[in-house]
């Protein structure tokens, strides 16, 4: 540690850090609009210059390390004068149509904008013009709204390695697109939304399904059911106020009734399905010769990926649907039948923390005859905006529980929100399917964190169980490389695509930093510790759901609505 | 010093890289340790066989380096050093900043476009000529200058771009 002096003040530094690193751990806050937490600085938006002692220009606080002795001044008259200027010259092309603006509200641009005591219009303004896109299922494009930070792109290719879009031209003719100037939805994007969470500006949003699900409220004629992913209950709270990973479930089962949905479900019902399918499937390919190593298929962006990059691994994909796609099929076969409402009447809506998921209920395998599973899929984002849109005042709910017969979870399908969660869970129940025996300690401790590439080995008869676990799509590709190279050790692999998993989706709450995916993350855990039933072979729903339908895992049934297909996709065209 | 005419090749439909080019390009990847520095030669390369750098000529570039063909149409719109677009045999550049602004290269611009029937980034007929601005060309001493594929032509007057455009017929 070293010291260096901020406003006259003596803080502590670590040598070899950003000053920014150093302010922000001494709660001294300078703006930022192309800073991103765990990439090397950008230096591009220049609006967190600070002022250093001997140095004749100001220097940006999150591209320069700090040295013993610095003296800094974060706020003197001539840092707050410049960052001003380079936040004016931003708006001065900028369509600042707030009150239309999907980022109304919650704008980052917006903020400091106030923050920065901007109230008059100085310069000439020439204000951006450009198309919406909206030719992807799960995001839509504002480029006039872009201030060319340059994070998505960043995120993009640094964290995801998809590079689905990349900043075109240069200078005043710069902006962010994609080759031959195609929409989003004919480009290599994976759907993930990790560009959105980090965008401070209303360029790129979800694709909304807030209308559509409002409608299908304000329709007599449709029976509207709902699922809530695994992860909601405990990112949702940040919309609201609470601290964040507080638990809020049973709430939000109460707002879900409150704005007129018929039934509530919750995904975690499906993921213990989830499990009972994909663990049979894994022994059943450990005992008959399948693909291996097998790997997970309920993130879609990363199932989209493989089918892009790794076009002959898509046999290794396990041929499980996601939670949310299990439960959009079970709800449109056997609830339908069993309530005697036409699949066609019932309008399925689900709430996931991820915008691939939207892509993914679009798929053409994702129904049959026409309807498909899942109708509408809302982020957390977009359901604490329905939940405004209600009027409803979320802290004065009183709890309610979920409905049957799809309501009721095991913990092993709510840890499929952190990164190692399905693992944990399939593990727990893989052990049991082999060899009739609960595990003697349930938590999988090596599996779980949220960062870097995890690998366990679990005894099962005489079988040595090889496991691995990642999330974000950079490190996937590593793991993907070391299999396409002959790595032929490992059974099992986990992938999720966003870094940490779905607590850390790119439809979840903004403004997130490591500190809070970890406390989403605890959350799930908390939960996992002190419930009776972990294990997804002991959910009693799910057992009742094969004695009276699906028969067994693996079974005819299961078969035609638990299972599904990919396609190698094409890249270079 | 005289202009070579550099390829001036529309409508190939498919824009082939040939085994020839691949392989070089193939050859200079050897030389690098990060595959993306490979990028710039390459375009150059590109450049050089078909007088511009085709999207699906970038993108098989970008196939058989196997990187991201994001990254190399960012790259060659960054650099006016590449063209986005067909350009004559002879494609004119001509510097638009201060030393020869204030020394007629507008005017010289005007005239030029005017003798040769085409606006900037437009190629004439018969695909012989192109005609754009660039920054600085960095000979102001010698001011209005302008460039011919990649010869530098200085002190220009009217008369003398009419020689010099008369020479390459
Ligand atoms: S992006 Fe932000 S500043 Fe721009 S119009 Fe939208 S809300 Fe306003
Ligand atoms: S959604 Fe994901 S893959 Fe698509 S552009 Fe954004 S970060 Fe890239
Ligand atoms: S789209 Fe958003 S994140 Fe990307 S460069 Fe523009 S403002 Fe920044
Ligand atoms: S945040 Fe430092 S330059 Fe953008």
């Amino acid at each position: 540690m070293m010291q260096i002096e901020v406003n006259n003040k003596k803080i502590q530094a670590e040598p070899g850090e950003m000053i920014l690193t150093a302010l922000k751990r001494a709660g001294i806050h300078v703006p930022t609009l192309c800073y991103l937490e765990k990439l090397p600085p950008a230096g591009r938006c220049r609006i967190c210059v600070v002022e250093v002692e001997g140095r004749k220009d100001l220097v940006t606080a999150c591209s320069t390390p700090v040295q013993e002795n610095m003296k800094i001044k974060t706020h003197s008259p001539r840092v707050l004068n410049t960052r001003k200027k380079i936040l004016e010259l931003l708006l001065s092309n900028h369509p600042d149509d707030c009150l239309y603006c999907v980022r109304n509200g919650q704008c980052d641009l917006r903020q400091l904008a106030d923050e920065m005591y901007i109230r008059t219009r100085d310069l000439p303004r020439n204000v951006k013009k450009g198309e919406i896109d909206t030719s992807s299922l799960s995001i839509v494009r504002e480029p006039s709204k872009c201030i060319l930070c340059g994070r998505c792109v960043r995120v993009c290719a640094e964290i995801q390695t998809v590079n689905a879009i990349e900043i075109m031209q240069r200078g005043s003719l710069a902006y962010v697109g994609i080759e031959d100037d195609k929409g989003m939805g004919e480009s290599w994007c994976i759907n993930c939304g990790q560009c959105v969470v980090v965008c401070p500006t209303g360029a790129l949003a979800e694709k909304s399904h807030v209308e559509m699900v409002k409608d299908a409220l304000g329709d007599p004629k449709k029976y509207v059911v709902v699922q809530h992913a695994p992860s909601i209950s405990v990112t949702l709270a940040e919309e609201f106020g609470f601290p964040v990973g507080t638990d809020v479930d049973c709430l939000m089962v109460a707002a879900f009734r409150a704005m007129g949905f018929d039934r509530v479900f919750d995904t975690s019902f499906s993921a213990d399905l989830t499990i009972m399918e994909e663990g049979s499937e894994l022994v059943h390919r450990l005992l008959h010769g399948g693909k291996l190593p097998m790997m997970t298929s309920c993130s879609p962006g990363w199932v989209k990926f493989v089918e892009q990059f790794y076009p002959e691994l898509t046999e290794n994909v396990s041929t499980c649907k996601s939670p949310q796609q299990m439960m959009g099929a079970i709800i449109k076969s056997f609830f339908s039948e069993r309530e005697n409402i036409k699949p066609e009447d019932i309008f399925s809506v689900s709430i996931m923390p991820c915008t691939a998921k939207k892509f993914e209920a679009n798929r053409p395998e994702m129904g049959r005859n026409g309807v498909s599973d899942v109708d509408a899929v809302l982020t957390t984002r977009e359901l604490a905006e329905l939940i405004r849109l209600y009027g409803i005042d979320f802290k004065s709910l009183k709890p309610e529980e979920a409905d049957d017969p799809f309501g009721q979870r095991t913990t092993a399908g709510k840890i499929f929100g952190a990164s190692g969660g399905v693992m944990e869970a399939a593990l727990r129940s893989g052990y049991f399917l082999v060899t009739g025996k609960e595990l003697e300690d349930l938590s999988i401790e090596p599996v779980r964190g949220l960062e870097g590439i995890r690998e366990a080995k679990i005894k099962v008869n005489d079988l040595e169980l090889h496991v691995a676990v990642t999330s974000g799509l950079g490190n996937a590709r590593k793991l993907m490389d070391q299999v396409r190279a002959g790595r032929k050790d490992l059974h099992f692999i986990e992938i999720m695509t966003c870094p940490g998993g779905c607590i850390a989706g790119g439809g979840q709450p903004r403004n997130a930093d490591f500190e809070k995916f970890k406390a989403r993350a605890q959350s799930l855990y908390t939960i996992d510790k002190n419930e009776e039933i972990r294990v997804s072979h002991k959910n009693p729903s799910i057992i009742r759901l094969y004695d009276e339908f699906l028969g067994k895992p693996l079974g005819e049934k299961s078969h035609k609505l638990l299972h599904t297909h990919y396609k190698k996709r094409e890249l270079y065209n | 010093m005289s202009t070579t005419p550099s390829p001036h090749v529309v409508g190939d439909k498919e824009y082939k890289l040939s085994q020839q080019l691949k392989d070089k390009i193939t050859d200079l990847s050897a030389q690098y340790p990060e595959k993306n520095s490979v990028i710039i030669p390459a375009l150059h390369l590109i450049q050089d066989e078909f007088g511009w750098v085709p999207p699906a000529a970038m993108r098989q570039m970008a196939q058989l380096l196997n990187i991201a063909s994001n990254t190399v149409f960012g790259v060659a719109s960054f650099y006016t050093m590449f063209n986005n677009k067909p350009v004559g045999r002879y494609h004119i550049q001509i510097c638009r900043n201060i030393a020869c602004s204030l020394n007629g290269s507008k005017e010289l611009l005007e005239h030029i476009m005017k003798k040769l029937g085409i606006q900037i980034g437009e190629v004439s007929n018969d695909g012989k000529f192109s005609v754009s601005t660039v920054e600085c060309l960095g000979a102001c001493g010698s001011a209005p200058v302008m460039m011919v594929n990649d010869v530098y032509y200085e002190n220009l007057t009217e008369k003398k771009v009419d020689q010099i455009i008369k020479s390459l017929e």
